[in-house]
């Protein structure tokens, strides 16, 4: 499993939407932090220090969920926020919680939408040192986040009978599995896996497996298979380390990542990062803002430490990147600072000193 | 270990008794008042379709061992293939005379063009539920002990309806379904099954913070059925927050009720921690009609390789048709089955490969009938 930590691209760039010269080591990259709500705060922070101490060439702008909603956005982020991902291309999310309430949209249905977020990249490896009932899990699951069976659209015919469309089109197909083909190359992925359910919805999962396959033949030296979503569940539970990279419609990816996460951890260790046009990638941590633990220093900041990394990998700075990700490895192995939801008692700042040390 | 009992909703034949007394040998000439051992009956007849791939193996062992039981079913073998158009006139009669079927999986030709036998049959019969039980067998290591789940699915609607069609060329729509009375339907029987089977603990499987319409209709149904069963506790999970639970904890659930699509997932996660698709008893139950088969879908055809070396594993259809024969009253055989069957997995000698083992399929079926008693 360490071996894919030490794989380095060569001098590859993402496709030529990305519009923006990746800077050297000496001026730094700008990017956009928003800490959250609930343990939030705390984690960035956690994020901002061992970024600091490692000499990541970052300059964060934090910017906070607002207390109104802003009518330009139709949600509480407001319109400077998301114009300041679109500038600098690259964010890093914490827990939110969307307030309850009419007339705006979710915080997270407003980002994908306003930053055209197509691909949610989560990359699931078993922690050394934590141990699951699963040693051996090293896969990456990309999900077409766009549309499928999330797009909302829904009716009652008549009642007691409600239609809801899932809708695939051949361009987000295309573009996620694009994607897929571009990061398993980019990350030295030997096979990518396809996930549907052809079988019985021969005309949607067909149109998305057809382009897949286009995709496929674009890179010969990347193993290409289709596996049957209830297929790949039975084999991911017993075997997870027969897949590699996973390419999946939006349903089947929620189902799957989330399933993934479970076999490492949970929620609370995985990594996750947003894929948007124009290059702009959100790394966020996908678990929730605990409220009942906010501002304790009890927070685990791993989840959002890890989706820090995927961000870091995705600006290619993969030295840097390697250097954290080892250090958080290093530290959650030895056991001695661990957080309680790791079993463990130490504190966030603690164990964020436990890291910087193992730098 | 408890006897495990598919509560059979249904209201179908009882075994009639062989005419013992009113004969027509005058009194003073009869000499043996005949009695029939509990579990005999008359012998009922079975449709049996065999099915492509390692089908036709896996019915071969349980015909052989019903054989070596003596016990009072016999099959009627119909040939149907994945690759027919549709399901043979000649065999929905048959099941619908003999109420009840044994089949092995059947191949779904992908890229479009024949839509799935195994759902066309389904929607024909209206087996609306879909069981597998998944539980942790004695001698079986796995990763995951205490596991006990029964996943109740609803089978003829939702995103299974099979209505799709192209908008605009790269534009594709397809259509989920959900109506009340199939979810009301559904919902009645997870609860019934819990109910007759002392099970504490139904859990509502949905995605309903984004189908808030299709799924909130279905949670409608659920809790409305819950509120009838009070001494049964009722629960809604997330759908994906449900596997990821399923691979950790897998011991909170008991009984899960499930729309179509969301079911197939959790009862092939679920057969998959508790020891594997081969092993994994289910069948499909409509108000009338029952069709046994392998409980989780995944690897019901298995493949070429599976097929040329004959490992396929007869355990999940052998535990199949012991849910057949409890459902069709015979419940002394079906203890005879179940408890030789677990008796060769206790052992651990004859495990086919999926299971860890070595033996072919034929070796577990000798083992199987050698244990019986």
């Amino acid at each position: 499993m360490a071996s894919h930590l030490l794989r380095r691209t060569l001098g590859s760039r993402y496709l030529a939407n990305s519009l923006r010269g990746f800077s050297s080591a000496s001026t730094p990259i700008r990017a956009t932090l928003f800490p959250g709500d609930g343990i939030g705060p705390e984690i960035a922070e956690s994020v901002k220090q061992i970024f600091l101490a490692a000499e990541v060439p970052i300059e964060w702008e934090e910017h906070y969920v607002g207390t109104e909603i802003d009518p330009r956005t139709q949600s509480f982020l407001t319109w400077e926020s998301l114009e300041s991902v679109r500038r600098n291309k690259v964010g890093l999310k914490g827990p939110m919680a969307t307030p309850i309430g009419k007339g705006h949209r979710s915080l997270n249905l407003a980002l994908r939408k306003e930053l055209n977020l197509y691909a949610n990249v989560r990359p699931c490896y078993s922690l050394p040192g934590y141990k699951t009932r699963y040693d051996d899990v090293d896969l990456i699951t990309i999900r077409e986040n766009t549309e499928g069976e999330y797009s909302g659209l829904e009716h009652q015919v008549v009642r007691g009978v409600v239609e809801s469309l899932k809708i695939i089109t051949r361009q987000a197909s295309l573009r996620v599995a694009e994607y897929a083909f571009h990061y398993a190359k980019a990350h030295g992925r030997e096979r990518v896996s396809a996930i549907h359910k052809a079988n019985i919805m021969q005309k949607t999962d067909g149109l998305f497996l057809k382009c897949c396959r286009e995709v496929a033949e674009k890179y010969p030296e990347i193993t290409y298979e289709e596996v049957v979503i209830d297929n790949c569940c039975m084999m991911l539970v017993k075997n997870p380390a027969l897949f590699d990279v996973l390419v999946m419609p939006n349903l089947y990816g929620d189902i799957i990542s989330d399933l993934c996460a479970g076999l490492i951890g949970g929620l609370g260790l995985t990594p996750s990062c947003n894929i948007g046009g124009g290059g702009i990638a959100l790394a966020e941590a996908v678990h929730g803002s605990a409220p009942d633990i906010a501002g304790k220093n009890l927070a685990n900041p791993t989840a959002l430490l890890l989706s820090g990394v995927t961000m870091l990998r995705h600006l290619d700075l993969h030295d840097k990147a390697d250097r954290i990700q080892n250090a958080i490895l290093n530290t959650i192995a030895e056991g001695k600072y661990r957080t309680a939801d790791l079993g463990g008692k130490s504190k966030t700042s603690e164990f964020t000193q436990a890291i910087i040390d193992h730098l | 270990m408890a006897t495990r009992r598919s509560a059979p909703l249904l209201k179908h034949l009882l075994t009639r008794s062989k005419p013992g007394f009113g004969s027509t040998v005058p009194a003073s000439q009869r000499w043996v008042t005949y009695m029939h051992r509990p579990g005999d009956g008359s012998p009922r007849a079975v449709t049996l379709i065999p099915g492509d791939g390692i089908g036709p193996l896996v019915t071969g062992a349980v015909e052989q061992v019903m054989e070596a039981m003596h016990a009072p079913v016999y099959f009627e073998k119909f040939d149907v293939h994945g690759t027919m158009k549709a399901v043979p006139a000649e065999v929905l009669d048959s099941i619908r005379k003999n109420k009840v079927c044994l089949k092995g999986g059947l191949v779904t030709p992908m890229g479009g063009g024949v839509s799935s036998l195994n759902v066309q049959l389904r929607k024909e019969l209206d087996l609306y539920a879909s069981l597998v039980n998944c539980f942790n067998l004695p001698g079986l290591p796995t990763r995951h002990d205490n596991v006990d789940i029964v996943v109740i699915r609803e089978n003829t609607e939702g995103e299974y309806s099979g209505l799709e069609h192209e908008v605009v060329p790269g534009v594709v729509e397809s259509l989920k379904v959900i109506t009340k009375f199939c979810s009301e339907r559904i919902a009645k029987y997870a609860f019934e099954y819990a109910y007759l089977n002392n099970r504490k603990k139904v859990t509502a499987v949905h995605k309903a913070n984004i189908m808030k319409l299709a799924d909130g209709l279905f949670l409608e149904s659920c809790r409305e059925v819950a509120k009838k069963y009070p001494g049964i506790k009722y629960n809604e999970i997330i759908v994906d927050n449900c596997c990821m639970q399923l691979v950790s904890k897998p011991e909170q659930f008991d009984v899960m009720v499930t729309p179509n699509l969301y079911g197939n997932l959790v009862a092939n996660t679920a057969a998959g921690i508790a020891g594997g698709t081969g092993v994994m008893p289910g069948g499909n139950v409509g108000a009338e009609h029952a069709v046994f088969e392998q409980g989780a879908s995944a690897g019901n055809v298995g493949s070429d390789k599976i097929l040329e070396e004959k490992i396929a594993n007869p355990v999940a259809l052998l535990l199949s048709s012991a849910m057949m024969l409890r459902h069709l009253q015979f419940p002394a055989f079906a203890d005879r089955l179940e408890t030789a069957v677990e008796g060769v997995i206790l052992e651990g000698k004859y495990r086919t490969k999926d299971l860890g083992g070595t033996s072919t399929t034929q070796e577990v079926v000798d083992a199987v009938v050698a244990a019986l008693d």
